[in-house]
């Protein structure tokens, strides 16, 4: 597993071509170092992770943005799924679902520019955590590209410290409804 | 609380039908030995855990039930994980029970602790660290099961000491057996798919009608499924001829009409070139390997291919098939027959007659073939093969260890019945031949058990001949001694300009005979070709303790034919003596 550098992103270029997983595992020891050690040995780059529990206490969430460049992802999939522990894959193709990450960002905001840090804070949609004498901290839960677009933004200002969840996602719903209750309708 | 993790362990061994386990015990895992004293289970004590491990393949291999391993933690786990990963390369059903330090212990870098299920987690088909007692029965229950079923291969069950300790009250348990429903309950990511698709059958069905040069790619997934017997009746049915791989020796028997033996690397021409010449290739439990493919990208190009096997990551992994069948391959195999059965008799199906007689045309142009010693000279290992397989029972078991002289074997052995071979395939592990002749022999007995050894192999692992004569396992061992590691020699003659580095053995150190003797062995040397029957008929006669043959053999022999490495398999190079193939 090579979590890419994200200087890539920085640079405006996007990953190259990625797919999300969600991966339902047992939620037992071991079994996100079961994945890992899976793309580690096959060379599959992992692009980003985030694992939670499920709201079945039997069952975590592990969601897995995979660099389809390093292997095809029908192999990755099927590798996958040789995990004992592995219960279920879905395949989330990007343009076919909403995907979610958290960025938290202390940036320098002394007073001068502070007025701009919360102007840019505030037409993205996010939130100021924390407030130093010269710092703020901030957070914004969107999609990934927004992130990138606010930490290019606040780059000028000074970015102190900067953490993101690795991405969420969950498939787009059907926007037409099903014949039947169309003609009911 | 009425047993203790300890004893569990051992019952639940016995309900699964273990009869032997191969193992060496230490400190973490004696309370588990304690109540093996008082169970009808076999324990054989090897002399180094890697032989345990290859027992256990060993005994696998030849039975087709899983072979069980027991050692000790730390060193004693890290010893076994080369036999876990040759299992796992190779699909064998293997259980592993390793000791491991106290649960209170774990992480603190205690005596012998290591993390061996981190460790093992690649070359395993599962692992487990069981923490609580009585979690013991139904991981052993589904180690046997994940072991043994879907694609087969190595699990490793890690036991801490204090859950198996009856002085320890972490080991207080009530005895219970989980139900096969409790095993797949408990299992809900594991569901192996056996049955093939339908429509793909057809689709399958409809190729192989269509086909004028057609061959079936048998591999080792025919033995694991137990489909020797299918295979022979879709081949027998179709008139298809049959390649078995390395790992398929004997699952489509030699001297049948339609078998073409070995395919890959040093498989015979006609094997190699029938693959290339194909326009259909029925790959039954095979995985495209890189020995068998040569240069992927000039690997039979005009073959359509169907791909049956029980492991879906298989399917599209190196090949794309054109039909992919997920299932066993027997299952499969059965349901292929009634397919083809169904479109017709022969009349519906393409003459396939000019392609049979193009191969038999090869056949005959190209042979194996070697050229036999001048007298004086060393003994050509060929020849000693030749009087080995003439000499001993049809049903004779061979193991082999990995180099030329498995590729030696595998050719000129006539495998004529399935579980007869025993090798390493995947992993190439040498050293594997002598303890998994001994498994072999221990799981059946009423068979000669021969191992075909190189010299270079045999200086991995003689030790576990100790093991096979303190416990009367009546193996026979053949050294091929050429005094090299052979097939590296052969390399370096070919690929590096005869620039030979590190490759001399030399032929009398160790002296193989006294070594052998002094381990309980009889031991005789063979130098000429008139000593080789009379040695192999008397070792033959020999049943009650090992016995070791040590052939001096001509190290300047190579093997043949050969695709040489990064090349297609168009460029096969045969015997010199055969001249360039034309075609």
């Amino acid at each position: 597993m090579s979590l890419q550098s994200r200087d890539v992103r920085r640079n405006g270029a996007r990953p190259a071509k990625h797919h999300v997983l969600s991966v339902l595992v047992e939620n037992r020891a071991g079994v996100l170092a079961r994945v890992a050690s899976l793309f580690a040995r096959r060379g599959y780059n992992i692009y980003s992770l985030a694992v939670a529990p499920t709201d079945d206490e039997r069952f975590s969430r592990i969601t897995v943005v995979v660099d389809v460049e390093s292997a095809p992802l029908e192999q990755v999939v099927k590798q996958l799924n040789k995990l004992v522990n592995v219960v279920k894959i879905s395949e989330l193709d990007p343009r076919d679902s909403v995907e979610r990450e958290l960025m938290m960002v202390t940036v320098k905001a002394p007073a001068a520019v502070r007025n701009q840090v919360i102007e840019l804070i505030g037409v993205f949609g996010g939130r100021i955590l924390d407030v130093g004498h010269d710092e703020l901290a901030l957070s914004l839960d969107e999609h990934p590209e927004r992130l990138d677009d606010l930490e290019q933004l606040l780059a000028p200002f000074g970015i102190t410290d900067l953490q993101r969840t690795g991405r969420v996602a969950l498939p787009k719903l059907e926007r037409t409804p099903p014949a039947g209750l169309r003609s009911a309708g | 609380m009425n047993t203790n993790g300890g004893s569990a362990l051992i019952r639940s061994l016995e309900l699964e039908g273990v009869e032997v386990i191969f193992g060496l015990p230490g400190g973490a895992i004696l309370p588990v030995y304690d109540p093996i004293l008082d169970s009808p289970i076999r324990h054989v004590l090897v002399r180094h855990e890697q032989g345990a491990g290859h027992m256990a393949e060993g005994f696998a291999h030849a039975t087709g039930r899983p072979g069980v391993a027991m050692v000790t933690s730390g060193p004693g786990a890290t010893n076994i994980v080369t036999p876990l990963a040759d299992a796992y390369m190779d699909s064998v059903p293997m259980v592993c029970i390793t000791g491991q330090v106290p649960t209170a212990a774990i992480g603190t870098d205690a005596f012998q602790e290591c993390d061996i299920t981190g460790i093992t987690r690649g070359v395993t088909k599962h692992n487990e660290l069981v923490t609580r007692a009585e979690d013991i029965p139904l991981a052993i229950r589904q180690a046997f099961h994940i072991a043994t079923t879907g694609r087969p291969g190595p699990v490793l069950v890690d036991i801490p000491k204090d859950i198996v300790d009856p002085m320890n009250p972490n080991s207080a348990m009530d005895w219970y057996w989980p139900s096969d429903a409790d095993v797949s309950s408990s299992l809900p990511g594991y569901k192996p798919t056996m049955k093939g698709h339908p429509r793909q059958i057809k689709e399958a069905a409809a190729l192989i009608a269509a086909a004028h040069q057609p061959v079936l790619y048998a591999g080792g997934g025919i033995l694991k499924a137990r489909a020797a017997e299918a295979l022979r009746e879709l081949a027998e049915l179709t008139g298809i001829p049959v390649v078995t791989t390395l790992m398929a020796r004997g699952a489509f028997p030699d001297d049948h009409p339609l078998c073409l033996g070995m395919p890959g690397m040093h498989g015979n021409y006609t094997a190699v070139t029938a693959m290339q010449q194909s326009d259909l290739l029925i790959a039954l439990g095979s995985r495209f390997d890189d020995r068998v493919t040569g240069k992927l990208d000039g690997f039979a190009p005009d073959a359509k291919i169907i791909h049956v096997d029980i492991d879906p990551a298989e399917l599209g992994k190196v090949r794309r098939p054109d039909v992919p069948i997920v299932g066993d391959c027997r299952l499969v195999i059965e349901e292929l027959i009634k397919a083809i059965g169904a479109l017709g008799g022969p009349e519906s199906r393409a003459d396939i007659t000019p392609w049979r007689q193009t191969l038999s045309g090869w056949q005959e142009k190209y042979p194996l073939v070697y050229e036999q010693s001048a007298d004086g000279d060393m003994l050509k290992p060929q020849y000693v093969l030749e009087q080995l397989r003439d000499r001993s029972p049809e049903d004779t078991i061979v193991a082999s260890g990995v180099g030329q002289h498995q590729m030696w074997t595998s050719q000129y052995w006539k495998f004529n019945h399935p579980y007869t071979w025993v090798n390493s395939g995947g992993l190439g592990t040498m050293g594997f031949s002598v303890p998994a002749a001994i498994g072999a022999k221990v799981g059946r007995p009423d068979r000669t058990v021969w191992a075909v050894d190189g010299d270079g192999c045999f200086q991995m692992t003689a030790q576990e001949l100790v093991t096979a004569a303190t416990e009367r396992i009546p193996v026979k061992i053949a050294i091929l001694n050429n005094a090299y590691l052979g097939m590296v020699r052969q390399w370096q003659e070919m690929f590096y300009e005869e620039r030979y580095s590190e490759v001399y053995l030399s032929p009398d150190l160790p002296d193989y005979v006294k070594w052998a003797e002094a381990m309980g062995c009889i031991a005789l040397r063979v130098e000429s070709p008139e000593e080789v029957g009379p040695a192999i008929d008397k070792a033959n006669e020999i049943d009650d303790r090992p016995v070791v043959l040590e052939f001096r053999t001509d190290s300047s022999e190579k093997v043949y034919p050969m695709v040489s490495p990064g090349k297609s398999n168009d460029d096969i190079v045969v015997d010199p003596t055969q001249g360039e193939p034309t075609r």
